[in-house]
């Protein structure tokens, strides 16, 4: 019999039978919206690290040296705390002999933070906020932009000039009904002037990237992020191409192991950060969420499996005279085979698509009520209706093969 | 014989039985819609053998409007399902068209229910969901005609029942009569060689039956090829020639007149 005519057959049985299809369909309707409710929040994320969050953090091909590590991964072990502590912070002077090592095209900054309370006239009380110390091309490798005003200048850089540039919710604390730009806010009891404003980041996960002030590395706030002022708490360095990235990593390593006058066989006394590392840490979140993604919904399909095989059952003792009309109006054992197959994945590809459906409002629903992102994946969608159909044909075999097998005239006897 | 003796004078039984008793094996000619040659349709009920039919012997020409009598039990229902190819022989031959069709496999089988032959039974057989329309089409869906060319053969099939008013009516919102129309319309759909009806009336009124003895006395004059199973006399009176079953065999074969003769009280006592 012709394909279509089977799905409408099925379609107007699922109409005839609303409760006993709804029913049918649970199954599979769960576990294929919590697959795409999952998967589109893993994915979600993933592309949240991987472009955003990760690139806010260190940058794209870039690395940082770092004393210790700043973004750990998973569990570290106490003794490995232990000898974090007792290597040797980075000083400014350090900075010159690694500049002068990287290669060529290399781009680099310098930044000291620390959260410190800022305040200004134009508000109550003074409020917390991330300040940093930076020199060299801080924003453009970690692709800040000035929303308004200006960047540092090459002299305020070099001068210590008392300028900032802040985030915008900086501006909603401190400035909360006048433009920010050229007035004053006060950090360690010193006055600094608002040069710019950058861009909103947003923020995700709890971290917010607007509540920060930038000021030249050389103003006077650098003393206050540090417990000796000379103390830098990063070199941030950023390579053309990611091809680079081993050779400039190596000669920092080279110039930091001499000035720290490591011997050979001796390890690093500071980390070279890089977003690998970063990223290695959801990697390997990323895993068991996907595994939970697969694990939740299989369990949904397979129950959803089991309800759609006994009510095919059903449907075959229920429909027998049917079976027997059709048979004896010329149905071949194939049609009747393919009529109850193309039911079984009608109804359970149907459960699917109300799946996906559910799902995506879902994922969208707790996009919306949590800090966690949410993107649907187009190939979760192709999954989720392959698998609803999959599911059908499977549970639909024997009960339709079992149908194929009537004999017309037993059949047609049934009551 | 009782067989022979009641196969009296007015029967045209020289040419039947010369149809049927040649060589088993040998293809009847053209003239024969069906023979059956000693066929016989035994059921093992654990370990007890049913002898449902013991070697019937038919004949059937073309345009012939035959009905099957006999007591309940005597095997008419089993002969139809074997004629109608819903059953298999477990001994003896079946020709349908020329062809040998009791030895065929099952979807060959469907193939030939589908084409050949239209059925109508007592208690209908619609599908209660589908519409009137939709139920007569349904051995167009298995001959694998387009939905248009379906659609229109099949409103075609309601007309010549005088059901057009009704296409779109489901069953139950239909009369027995009216259903029993509908079935027939959806027999002749694929504009089969024999027409086959197990009790037709069965379930109808008298009023409601002589409609559709109307009905079929109709097709017959268009020259279909009626095979009706009844136990009711003054209904087979209907056909022009009715074949006696007796505990699976047939045993008598005569002429429309004839049977009217010898049953007139019968007949006349339900008119
Ligand atoms: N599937 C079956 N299994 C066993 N015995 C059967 C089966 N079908 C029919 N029979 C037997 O075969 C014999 C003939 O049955 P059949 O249905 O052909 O009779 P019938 O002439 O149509 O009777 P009725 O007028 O009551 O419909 C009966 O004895 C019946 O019990
Ligand atoms: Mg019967």
């Amino acid at each position: 019999m012709l394909f279509f005519e089977s799905i409408r057959l099925a379609l107007s049985t699922i109409r005839a039978q609303k409760l006993k299809s709804f029913f049918t369909l649970l199954g599979v309707c769960i576990g294929v919206m919590f697959l795409i409710a999952v998967v589109s929040i893993v994915e979600g994320m993933g592309r949240y690290m991987e472009q955003d969050l990760i690139g806010k953090l260190i940058g794209v091909n870039s690395f940082e040296l770092r004393y210790r590590p700043n973004i750990n991964i998973g569990d570290v072990d106490p003794s490995v705390w232990e000898s974090y502590r007792r290597r040797p912070r980075l000083f400014h002077d350090d900075v010159a002999p690694v500049i002068a090592a990287l290669p060529e095209g290399a781009r680099w900054a310098v930044v000291s933070d620390n959260n410190l309370p800022v305040s200004s006239r134009y508000s109550g009380g003074p409020r917390n906020a991330q300040i940093s110390a930076v020199e060299g091309e801080f924003f453009a490798i970690r692709k800040f932009e000035i929303a308004e005003g200006r960047d540092f200048t090459p002299q305020e850089l070099s001068m210590g000039t008392p300028v900032v540039i802040i985030g915008p919710d900086v501006v909603k604390r401190l400035f909360p009904t006048v433009s920010p730009l050229g007035r004053e806010l006060r950090m360690g009891g010193l006055p600094y002037m608002v040069i710019g404003v950058l861009k909103a980041q947003g923020s995700a996960i709890g971290l917010s990237f607007d509540n920060q002030v930038f000021a030249p590395w050389q103003a006077p706030v650098h003393r206050l992020l540090n417990r000796v002022p000379q103390i830098i708490d990063a070199v941030i360095v950023q390579v053309p191409s990611a091809a680079q990235m081993t050779e400039a990593q190596e000669r920092v390593r080279q110039v930091m192991r001499v000035r720290h006058r490591l011997r050979p066989g001796q390890p690093d006394n500071f980390t070279l950060q890089t977003s690998e590392s970063a990223l290695a840490f959801w990697n390997k979140l990323k895993r068991y969420l996907v595994l939970a993604g697969i694990a939740l919904p299989a369990i949904g399909l397979v129950v959803g499996a089991i309800v759609i095989m006994n009510i095919m059952l059903v449907a075959v003792a229920e429909r027998t005279r049917e079976i027997g009309i059709r048979k004896a109006l010329g149905a071949r054992r194939a049609d009747i085979l393919s009529q109850f197959l193309v039911e079984a994945a009608t109804l359970s590809t149907v459960g699917a698509v109300v799946g996906i459906a559910l799902g995506i409002g879902l994922a969208k629903f707790i996009a919306a009520v949590s800090p966690l992102p949410a993107s649907v994946a187009s190939w979760s969608i192709i999954v989720g209706v392959a698998l609803g159909a999959g599911v059908g044909i499977i549970s639909g075999v024997y009960p339709a093969s079992r149908a194929s097998l009537l004999d017309p005239i037993a059949a047609l006897r049934q009551e | 014989m009782s067989e022979t003796t009641q196969r009296e004078a007015p029967l045209s039984t020289t040419a039947e039985r010369q149809a049927v008793t040649s060589q088993a094996g040998a293809t009847p000619s053209r003239d024969w819609v069906i023979v059956t040659r000693g066929i016989k349709r035994e059921y093992d009920m654990g370990g007890e053998i049913v002898r449902a039919l013991r070697g019937v012997d038919v004949a059937i020409r073309r345009n012939e409007y035959v009905a099957i009598m006999g007591p309940s039990g005597s095997g008419k229902s089993t002969l139809m399902n074997i004629v109608g190819c819903l059953d298999t022989p477990t001994a003896g031959e079946y020709w349908l068209n020329g062809t040998l069709v009791s030895s065929m496999k099952d979807d060959e089988l469907a193939r030939i229910r589908n084409k050949e032959i239209g059925f109508v039974f007592q208690t209908f057989n619609l599908l209660p969901r589908a519409t009137a329309l939709h139920n007569v089409e349904l051995p167009l869906v298995y001959a694998g005609m387009s939905a248009r060319q379906r659609k229109e053969t099949a409103a075609y099939a309601l007309e010549r029942v005088q059901l057009t008013s009704r296409m779109y009516h489901k069953p139950n919102e239909l009369s027995g009569g009216q259903r029993q129309r509908v079935a027939i319309a959806r027999a002749l759909v694929n504009n089969p060689s024999i027409l086959l009806a197990d009790e037709p009336t069965g379930n109808l009124d008298s009023a409601t039956s002589s409609e559709i003895m109307k009905v079929f006395e109709e097709l017959a004059d268009q020259g279909q090829t009626v095979i009706m199973v009844t136990h009711e006399a003054d209904i087979a009176a209907h056909a022009r020639r009715v074949v006696a079953l007796h505990d699976g065999q047939v045993s008598s074969d005569t002429r429309r007149e004839h049977f009217v003769a010898q049953n007139s009280t019968a007949i006349e006592a339900k008119q």
